[in-house]
């Protein structure tokens, strides 16, 4: 009999649910044969831990007496600028942004030591932060100052909305210039001096679903340490992207939106992050469980390192220039050896997303399904897939006209 | 038995011109691995060092450099690491110009060997989550 997402939230209400992790998968499934791990194990868990940069968090701070209208105004959060372009006393706090007076690249490398990522995890953390706001000032919201300590506790709501997270697959960067170069990829030392990756691997919630035949619009995940929900699929997402003969993309392809109650997460799985020379950003937690329904969907799940390829980019000239060129592909297997070879040259490999920490997030979400705590979803639109044709296009930059 | 120790040695201007280093080489057959150098010719000179060496030539080593005038500290500044805001990535791997850090296999951490680090601070500001710090 087809198992089902209703079937399987039966068995994890019972406790009696079988749950393993996209890492342990991969030997239970060969040992056990396909066909029988597939009826056997009823969800496979996967995570991920990496610099997110497309990621904010949404905040009512409630209406101070008398009113005043933040929308429209300047405010401030622990000196971090937010945008206000909205409604009266809601504001957006994107990741990567600085406070006015950062020095950024003016001392080059810039530090960028504190930006709007750091502020979401010290307000995840339950600290009190500085909210310093300025207003226009209208009839029905008069007050056109205010100055006062915030707390995640005490205001409205605090939603964590990230439009682009979780990237399935991503480049390999390298610098082939002669001096050393600051990216949102890390330091880059020259002439091929390392390579820096940042994805999680056989591990990671896109690429043990490839075709994203299970993950969807509605589909509960781990966000941050607490739940959140696809929310939609991310910007830039690419689902025609190069693919290999396990329908695993071979280059950065799709992305998911996410969204989740902030109030509920926890600091360990959102942490401000600083990428010398480059800028700030938030490190998100993020884990996705794959209902096994049948199994080519398990069959997807036992993807393992060594068969998902990553392009390596040259981070000095192909990359700035928008310039197609990569310098060939590797396998995670690679890059997890501590070493890769780029034109003939051994080059040591770092990477930007913890391992460890995805095993982790994998571990809790198997946790939770196991003591019933967490019950899967039924997405209510899927993502759009290969057919749908989508593919992630350069800006046509056109002269504005007199 | 073998010492070694992270030294800083203030040079006073008149001496700045002397082979002090070469002495310790190759009159006490010690070993350096310097990790700072600031030396101006006629201004005061500044060398922060690991010296190894067996104990008595390394004693013979320091009473030299103190007859010599060479003030000496013991290195105070250190790079620790913050172990509640590290996350293991791994980005600090492949900076590190000695390979202090390295990967556990199995469970891919990353492990700091406190004794390769020679304080050049590289890993401080290359750190995403700022985990790692430098003491003085």
């Amino acid at each position: 009999m087809a198992k089902t997402i209703a079937g399987i939230n039966e068995k994890i209400r019972k406790g009696k649910a079988v749950v393993v992790t996209a890492e342990e998968v991969i030997n239970i499934a060969k040992e056990k044969g396909i066909s029988r791990a597939a009826e056997e194990i009823d969800v496979v868990t996967t995570g991920t831990f990496s610099p997110m940069c497309g990621s904010g968090a949404f905040f009512n701070v409630g209406h101070s007496r008398p009113r005043i209208k933040l929308g429209g105004g300047k405010v401030y959060l622990n000196d971090v600028p937010v945008y206000t372009g909205i409604a009266a006393v809601d504001i957006f706090l994107g990741a990567t942004a600085l406070p006015d007076d950062d020095p950024k690249n003016k001392f080059y490398p810039g530090e960028f030591n504190y930006g709007g990522g750091h502020v979401i995890e010290e307000m995840v953390a339950g600290k009190d932060i500085r909210l310093t706001a300025t207003a226009y000032g209208t009839d029905c919201y008069p007050r056109k100052k205010l100055e006062t300590l915030i707390n995640i506790k005490d205001i409205n709501e605090a939603i964590l909305f990230n439009f682009r997270n979780a990237y399935q697959n991503y480049n390999v960067a390298v610098n082939l210039s002669d001096k050393v170069i600051y990216t949102y990829m890390g330091v880059l030392k020259p002439s091929l001096g390392n390579a820096n990756y940042s994805t999680a691997g056989q591990l990671s919630p896109l690429l043990n679903d490839p075709y994203y035949k299970t993950i969807g619009v509605g589909t509960k995940i781990f966000l941050g340490g607490g739940i959140g929900y696809v929310a939609w699929h991310g910007t830039q997402h690419n689902p025609t992207a190069l693919r290999g003969d396990n329908g695993v993309p071979r280059r950065g392809a799709g992305t998911l939106a996410v969204i989740g109650d902030l109030k509920q997460m926890k600091p360990e799985w959102l942490v401000g992050t600083s990428m010398l020379g480059y800028g700030c950003t938030l490190t998100v937690g993020i884990g996705i469980p794959i209902p096994i329904l049948s199994e080519e969907i398990l069959r997807y799940t036992m993807v393992s390192d060594a068969g998902i390829l990553a392009p390596v980019v040259d981070y000095s000239e192909a990359y700035p220039q928008m310039k197609p060129d990569i310098l060939g592909e590797v396998s995670y297997a690679d890059l997890k050896s501590g070493r890769i070879k780029v034109q003939g040259k051994d080059v040591l490999t770092a990477s930007l997303s913890s391992y460890p920490k995805a095993v982790g997030i994998a571990s809790i979400l198997k946790k939770w399904i196991e003591e019933g705590e967490f019950l899967l979803t039924e997405p209510v639109a899927l993502l759009p897939g290969v057919e749908s044709g989508i593919t992630f296009k350069p800006l046509k930059e056109r002269p504005i006209g007199e | 038995m073998d010492v070694s120790r992270r030294i800083v040695l203030h040079f006073p201007p008149n001496i700045t011109g002397q082979p002090v280093v070469y002495r310790l080489v190759k009159d006490f057959g010690l070993t350096f691995n310097l990790l700072k150098a600031s030396v101006s010719p006629g201004e005061e000179g500044l060398l922060v060092m690991e010296l190894s060496g067996e104990q008595k030539n390394y004693d013979k080593g320091i009473k030299y450099l103190t007859e010599t005038g060479v003030e000496i500290q013991s290195l105070s500044q250190d790079v620790v690491r913050d172990e509640s805001r590290c996350t293991h990535c791994g980005a600090c791997i492949t900076i590190c110009p000695t390979e202090a850090f390295s990967l556990e296999p199995r469970t891919r951490e990353v492990l700091f060997d406190h004794n390769k680090c020679v304080v050049c601070g590289l890993c401080v500001k290359a750190c995403p989550p700022r985990a790692m710090i430098l003491h003085f």
